[in-house]
């Protein structure tokens, strides 16, 4: 058939993809720093002040992509524990552990910052309505998913514990989701949708979207560096980790 | 311009309390990730780096 799949297979060993990360790192951190500065100007400078909410609502070009990258990660990362699963590879589950701190400090930052937005448009910080509640939910999912791999001695056991308990807590993504249209809830919809217009200003949403893409070129960074630290602790005895020019200082 | 003065900036229209707290922690968690991960690396490189100078000197 084609090269495609042996290339696939190739890069799905550590000793082939811990120097790729490395390579592929500085890109990705470039893009996010220069979509990030180009997301913070547009919404400090350029977007104009909310006819309802004052300046309060720029709080939106952090909670918003932060929101958006705790509910994605979570599914990157069940998808990934669920392949180790599947297929017993070894770095699926590396990928899977690495992305499980940043996917839980967006869940935290999404929460932070939607109670610091809450207290001046709702007047309180919190209520326990279906969005909050889910999205409480699922920072508990990530960090019941990292407790869980701690507690278990044996790394590929507690892959497969982990892996289990990230693939049940999939279903409440989509409850995340779709929270504020299945019940009455103080969090409004949506305002960015694939099937109408959003119902923002132009340059509020692009300043959103650039923060969005910043924030998921950060988490790639900062998932392939764990993922490189992971591989190293775990096969800290192999022939390609004692190898490494790295580990000579 | 939307702001007249940095003062004002800072104002965030009498809701400064709440944009800074917002974004001044989503920084703060941003910079030091990033941090802690090459630290941790540099933690592995170092433990591999010295479990291989016992297995030369015992070899």
């Amino acid at each position: 058939m084609s090269t495609g799949w042996i290339n696939w297979f190739r890069f799905g060993s550590p000793q082939a993809f811990y120097p790729l990360a490395g390579r592929m790192m500085p890109w990705f951190a470039a893009l996010a720093a220069v979509t990030g500065a180009a997301g913070l100007w547009i919404g400090f400078f350029v977007a104009p002040t909310d006819a309802q909410q004052g300046e309060a609502y720029r709080i939106i070009f952090v909670h918003v992509p932060a929101a958006w990258m705790s509910m994605f990660l979570y599914v990157v990362m069940a998808f990934w524990a669920g392949v180790g699963l599947a297929f017993n590879t070894r770095l699926s589950a590396m990928m899977a552990h690495a992305i499980a701190p940043t996917g839980a400090m967006f869940t935290f930052l999404a929460l932070w910052s939607g109670a610091l937005w809450g207290r001046p448009t709702w007047g309180t910080y919190w209520v326990w309505d279906a969005r909050l509640t889910s999205e409480l939910v699922l920072l508990f999912l990530y960090l019941g998913y990292m407790a869980l791999h701690a507690a278990i001695d044996e790394p590929r056991r507690g892959d497969r514990a982990s892996a289990v308990l990230a693939l049940v807590g999939v279903v409440n993504v989509p409850i995340i989701y779709f929270s504020v249209q299945w019940w009455n809830t103080l969090h409004q919809g949506a305002s960015v949708s694939l099937t109408r217009a959003p119902s923002m200003a132009a340059t509020m949403l692009w300043g959103m979207l650039l923060m969005a893409i910043a924030f998921w070129m950060y988490s790639i960074v900062v998932v392939l560096g764990r993922a490189r630290a992971i591989m190293l602790e775990r096969e800290a005895h192999a022939d390609w980790a004692r190898e490494l020019k790295e580990a000579a200082q | 311009m939307i702001w007249k003065s940095a003062s004002e900036f800072l104002a965030m229209g009498g809701y400064g309390f709440f944009v800074w707290g917002s974004f001044a922690v989503t920084a703060a968690f941003m910079i030091a990730e990033p941090l802690l991960v090459a630290a941790r690396r540099r933690r592995a490189l170092r433990a591999i780096h010295l479990s291989r100078g016992r297995h030369e000197a015992t070899a």
